[in-house]
């Protein structure tokens, strides 16, 4: 423990440890010093000056070490004779802090009085009217009326996009840096700078393409004024008259804590509709930041394509039609089974599994990485936090790239590393954890190597001692170049080292799966089952229940033919809703609750938002309303019912119910209105931090030495190795209704090598025609240095049905026509 | 004994040459350093000296070597080659004319604090003097004097060169380091000080040029030696830099102590037209504006004597105002160049600079309205004590001080009227 000092600030008595900012002890004791640059997730700058106070420090007699005492015994104090930045001295024992003395307040009113010189004022049109520290400060500290010419005032553009999403307007902007330390301190991306000097002085991007990193939504949270605002938001709504929900992201396996802010408006004929996501603090899993896909990909709630109504053979009918015929369906059926995705709650899923035990079908889990089971085995336990992890613990990332496929995760491991732990990665080619973690050891294996990477992982000395010598151990994998059963061989053979390494079974320690979907972690929880191939089942059963996935639309299966009696059941208008002989409309889940467990095997609640869209249903009430038909008693009314028969159930889940999870704990930064200067608009979490899982049998079962099932392809001299790749911004049906990340997703592209290219005679930017398997695709050529040589890389979910890897020709597309 | 030690090239017209430098005596100094003295002795001689910085603050030079750290290495030494200050040329004089006493003086200071690196961070617009002196340290290398294993001892030791790319702010010792580290030209927040925080986060000494080249005579002459010239508060000589409305503008090398009367009218040959002297900036642009008068020509010269005038000596760059100059043209000039070399790091600095200079424009073409000269001063008065570095309290001393000691060059005019 690091020793604690006591001061004086206002007359109140404060204890912290040493090395705190004199603004965070301050504000520990209930003082808010007022700050612009400063941020308590930031090293302190020191540049805004607005956290000026006077600080007095007793004066030390130099033989003794003692302080010196004036006439009453008391220390006798010296002040500098000018104010000073309390963002950047740290408290000592002894001193005394006048934060509202008249020259302190002299000094702040000074500097308000500053920043108004180059300020609009326009406040009346500024979307951070409301919620804005500029606003809340100047007519807390600030003059009443300006000294300043109107006439000199500096006039600059207003409408800078910095990229796609977000867009900054110079006259607003006071310059605190706290977007371009955000991006470079906290995400390790310096994608933006200053530019000029002086009055001159200006906020720019540097990367190209513009403002390129995933998290530039978070800099509208802590601008300070008005100066960046999402071009989602911009103009869209004023904060006060937004209403909050809280709710979990669910674009990702994260569980990043949110809130929807709603608005009943006009031009949405009269509904109520989301205008904006904030992220909800939660320190033990996205602190106080979200990803911009998390931050602009909920469009799809509001799109088009949303499914309002039930439908048979084609047509809109009644609920009671609808389910009448799909429980026929399931009735006559002799083969049939149910496939669900992760991005269904644990109520959902919990009501599916009953259901399909009644029916004695399978329950399967739609996902494209296996090993589930391990995780449930192996995973987090109640109270671990990868916020605790630092020097002396390792992290392995093991055929995963974070920043793609879970960009918070990406932000903890690498602030992990930061702290000094140990990070060790696995993949086939650089990724950006790779470019910007510190302290790190990286093993490059070959695509179709990925049975030996734990086995090499051991046979390198370094990394085995930094392995077994680590405090504690997480370990993220994913499915990059494999199959299913090739990632479920992974992660027996990450659990074999978790066991080996004495990390089984241990608070802070375990397996991590970078699932695509909010809720795999649940299904896998809750006993499904991996499906290894779905063509079979499309071509031998009878029936098929397919909840919230799109088979079809990803490439996974096609119509050959014989056809399974389909009842699909999901929110959106798909490929696969088109094939289907019963649709079962299905409401989002921004508009009901529920719960998810995240990766961490965190279960979080989520509250609706907004109301159902048109004649949807949540889906357990939808499956409920099913088994009513089939003699099955479900409840199909109440989620935290549902959560308590899971509780009941499931051993994991022990103990837990919706009243739990929404309880939530003290946490460090304040968040709240009263703090928008201090810590950015996210918000305060009032509504549930969640409860990570308790261990199932950790320890007690060792996994088998994995063996590889089935081997990976192998890229081969002279034939090209297509490998689907996970990136964030894909043109999924989920994320195409948020038009304005249309530029972010692009075109459908293949990644190669610079050598890869020329043997293929293609260059970058040309379209090329990929052809594997019987199936082909185009696709624009981009050409990049990290792809190891003979692969082409396909993002998955872009409109290029691969769905593993493969081997390929490529032709360009002109040469075919 | 010769007039000059700083300025020695006025004397002895090649000793840029190497052999002409080490026939003079040249790098004996450092050899004696490395070979017969330890490191904490070459820093006791110069805090003995009582040698201070010549970059304006007049810090103990000594004591500065003494602070650095030596839990955390390696360490660094940073000549301060960034003269920007307006009437300040002493540096690229010695630069250009007596080039291997300022890298020897490098040299013994990088010994004595135990760097075996340093850098010459020189004014971009000074591209000329990086590449002399590029060539100076390789005739240096060449012939031993600098590279590995010096005079047959472990010491080794690199001086490399780096330019600046026109900003003032640079010459302010954290901005130079970040500019050095390929960053931003901005100040850093202090402490921590260079000698625990410096270069790439490691301690590091920043000294002025005048500063280091005045180290190799000390450490080959002795303290009590140095002693002997100057005053017991500045010991030693100093390079004044006088311009402004006198005869002989140009470097004056004199010992503390001197006067202004003998630094203008003797050495400068007096005020042109034969004028009567109106004011001094004593420190260029950065300084308060002394109002003259027979006290303040009279006082000798050293870093305290002028602080009862409310001025400082700074780098001793004195401009010589006459009665043919008002002061709202000086802080006119003063403050149109402290806005445009704000970083614009801390917020006084970046829009204090700004109004003032709106401020000072619409006095001087309105006619100096009273409300508008007193608000000038006031916001003056509100940048100081706020900012981030000492650029932005710089930036108002001519104004303040113009404003209090000249007040007859703000009273309010008549504008004549102008026809039509």
């Amino acid at each position: 423990m690091s020793k604690m000092v006591t001061l004086t600030i206002d007359g109140i008595k404060v204890t912290v440890p040493e090395g705190t900012l004199l603004v965070d002890a301050a504000r520990q004791a209930g003082i808010h010093i007022p700050v612009f640059c400063y941020h308590p997730k930031l090293e302190p700058a020191g540049m805004c000056r607005m956290c000026l106070v006077e600080i007095g420090r007793p004066m030390i007699d130099r033989n003794t070490g003692q302080p010196i005492l004036d006439e009453n015994g008391q220390p006798k104090l010296q002040f500098l004779g000018k104010l000073e930045t309390a963002c950047t001295n740290t408290v000592s024992e002894g001193m005394v802090v006048f934060t509202q003395s008249e020259k302190a307040r002299q000094g702040q009113k000074a500097t308000v009085e500053f920043l108004l010189t180059s300020h609009p004022l326009d406040c009346p049109i500024c979307d951070k009217g409301g919620e804005c520290p500029l606003q809340d400060l100047t007519m807390a500290y600030g003059p009443a009326q300006s000294r300043f010419e109107y006439e000199d005032k500096i006039h600059l553009a207003k409408h800078v996009p910095l990229g796609d999403l977000i867009y900054l307007d110079r006259e607003r902007c006071i310059l605190c840096s706290r977007c371009i330390r955000f991006q470079a301190e906290l995400v390790g991306e310096a994608v933006l700078t200053f530019d000029e000097r002086g009055r001159s002085s200006q906020i720019v991007t540097v990367s190209d393409p513009p403002f390129d990193s995933v998290f530039s939504g978070n800099t509208t949270d802590i601008c300070p004024v008005g100066a960046l605002t999402t071009a989602d938001f911009r103009f869209g709504a004023r904060p006060w008259e937004l209403k909050a929900a809280a709710s979990i992201c669910s674009q990702c396996a994260v569980g990043c804590n949110i809130v929807y802010n709603t608005r009943r408006e006009a031009r949405s004929d009269g509904r109520i509709v989301i205008k904006r996501v904030l992220p909800r603090q939660n320190e033990e899993v996205n602190d106080l930041w979200i990803c911009d896909k998390g931050r602009f990909g909920y469009h799809y709630t509001e799109s088009r394509a949303r499914l309002t109504a039930p439908r048979a053979e084609g047509r809109p009918v009644s609920w009671e039609q609808a389910l009448q015929k799909a429980a026929e369906g399931l009735r006559s059926a002799s083969q049939k089974a149910l496939i669900a995705s992760g991005r269904l709650s644990n109520e959902d899923l919990y009501t599916l599994k009953r259901l399909a035990d009644h029916l004695q079908m399978p329950a399967y889990l739609y996902t494209p990485i296996g090993g589930g089971e391990w995780v449930r085995r192996y995973g987090l336990s109640t109270g671990s936090d990868l916020s605790a992890l630092g020097k002396g613990d390792a992290i392995l990332v093991v055929a995963s790239d974070l920043y793609e496929e879970a960009p918070l995760w990406y932000l903890r491991v690498r602030q992990a590393a930061e702290r000094g732990a140990a990070l060790i990665i696995a993949h086939p080619r650089t990724t950006r954890l790779e470019r910007q973690a510190p302290h790190q050891y990286v093993l490059r294996y070959a695509y179709g190597d990925e049975g030996e990477i734990i086995e090499r992982l051991r046979r390198e000395a370094k990394i085995a001692q930094t392995l077994h010598e680590a405090r504690n151990l997480v370990i993220f994998f994913g499915n990059e170049g494999m199959g299913l059963e090739q990632s479920e061989s992974l992660a027996a053979a990450c659990a074999d080292l978790l066991v080996e390494t004495g990390h089984a079974g241990r608070i802070h320690n375990g397996l991590i799966g970078v699932w695509p979907h909010p809720n795999a972690q649940g299904a896998w929880e809750l006993g499904f089952q991996p499906i290894f191939d779905l063509q079979p089942l499309f071509e031998t059963m009878d029936a098929l229940y397919l909840v919230a996935l799109d088979p079809f639309g990803d490439g996974w299966v096609r119509q050959n033919g014989r056809k399974p009696f389909l009842i699909v059941q999901d929110i959106l208008e798909t490929a696969t809703v088109r094939q289907a002989d019963v649709v079962l409309a299905a409401c989002a889940y921004t508009e009901r609750e529920g719960t998810f467990t995240s990766g961490e095997r965190r279960v979080q609640r989520y509250y609706p938002a907004v109301p159902r869209y048109g004649d949807s249903r949540p889906d357990f009430a939808i499956t409920a309303a099913l088994g009513a038909k089939l003699g099955l008693n479900l409840e199909a009314q109440s989620a935290a019912r549902l959560f308590q028969e899971i509780a009941g159930a499931f051993p994991a889940f022990k103990g837990l119910d919706y009243a739990r999870l929404a309880e939530t704990r003290p946490q460090w930064p304040p968040t709240g209105r009263a703090d928008y200067p201090f810590s950015g608009t996210a918000q305060p979490n009032t509504q549930g931090m969640g409860k990570i899982l308790s261990a199932v049998a950790e320890g007690t079962m060792t996994p088998l030495p994995p063996t590889m099932q089935k081997e990976s392809l192998r890229p081969e001299e002279g034939t090209l190795l297509l490998v689907p790749i996970h990136r964030l911004f894909d043109a999924g049906s989920l994320l195409t209704p948020s038009a304005l990340l249309h530029g972010r997703i692009g075109a459908p592209h293949i990644i190669l090598h610079p050598k890869t290219a020329q043997e293929a005679g293609v260059t970058a930017g040309e379209k090329v025609l990929i052809e594997w398997e019987d199936r082909q695709a185009e696709a624009l050529v981009k050409v990049e240095e990290h792809v190891p040589v003979g692969v082409g890389l396909v993002p998955r979910s872009m409109g290029i049905p691969l769905s593993r890897a493969a081997r390929a020709r490529l032709h360009l597309a002109e040469r075919v026509r | 004994m010769s007039q000059y030690l700083l300025l020695r090239h006025r004397e002895i017209p090649e000793i840029s040459r190497l052999e002409v430098y080490r026939q003079h005596g040249g790098f004996e100094a450092f050899q004696k350093a490395v070979t017969t003295m330890t490191p904490d002795q070459v820093t006791e001689v110069v805090k003995a000296s009582g040698l201070r910085g010549r970059g304006g603050a007049g810090f103990p030079t000594g004591l500065k070597w003494s602070f650095m750290d030596r839990k955390s290495w390696p360490h660094y030494v940073v000549a301060n080659a960034d003269e920007s200050e307006p009437g300040t040329f002493k540096d690229r004089e010695i630069m250009e004319g007596n080039p291997f006493q300022f890298l020897e003086g490098v040299a013994i200071a990088s010994y004595a604090v135990g760097a075996q690196r340093a850098y010459i961070y020189i004014r971009g617009e000074y591209q000329h003097i990086a590449r002399w002196l590029d060539e100076k340290i390789a005739e240096m290398e060449a012939a031993g004097l600098l590279g590995e294993k010096l005079f047959g001892t472990d010491y080794s030791l690199r001086i490399y060169t780096h330019l600046g790319a026109g900003a003032y702010i640079c010459g302010e010792e954290t901005a130079l380091l970040e500019s050095l580290e390929g960053k931003r030209g901005q100040p850093r927040v202090r402490p921590p000080f260079p000698p625990t925080f410096g270069l790439y986060g490691k301690p590091t000494v920043v000294n002025n040029v005048e500063t280091l080249t005045n180290v190799p005579l000390i450490v080959q002459n002795g303290a009590e030696w140095y002693r002997r010239m100057g005053t017991p508060d500045a010991p030693g000589v100093k390079i004044f830099s006088l311009s402004g409305r006198v005869k002989r503008p140009g470097n004056y090398e004199l010992p503390f102590g001197l006067t202004f009367r003998q630094l203008i009218y003797e050495y400068g040959g007096g005020i042109l037209d034969d004028r009567p002297i109106k004011a001094i900036m004593p420190a260029g642009a950065s300084s308060s504006l002394l109002r003259v008068d027979d006290r303040v020509l009279d006082t000798p010269l050293d870093y305290v004597a002028l602080r009862q005038f409310g001025s400082d000596l700074g780098s001793a760059s004195v401009i010589v105002i006459d009665d043919t100059v008002s002061i709202d043209w000086v802080i006119q000039k003063t403050i149109r160049f402290f806005k445009h070399e704000s970083c614009g790091k801390c917020t006084p600095c970046r829009e204090g600079t700004y109004w003032m200079k709106h401020l000072i424009d619409r006095i001087r073409e309105d006619g100096k309205e009273e409300k508008q000269v007193k608000l000038l001063l006031d916001v003056a008065r509100q940048i100081q004590g706020k900012c981030l570095c000492a650029l932005g309290e710089f930036s108002t001393m001519a104004v303040v001080s113009g404003i209090e000691r000249f007040p007859e060059d703000f009273r309010e005019t008549v504008l004549e009227g102008v026809p039509g």
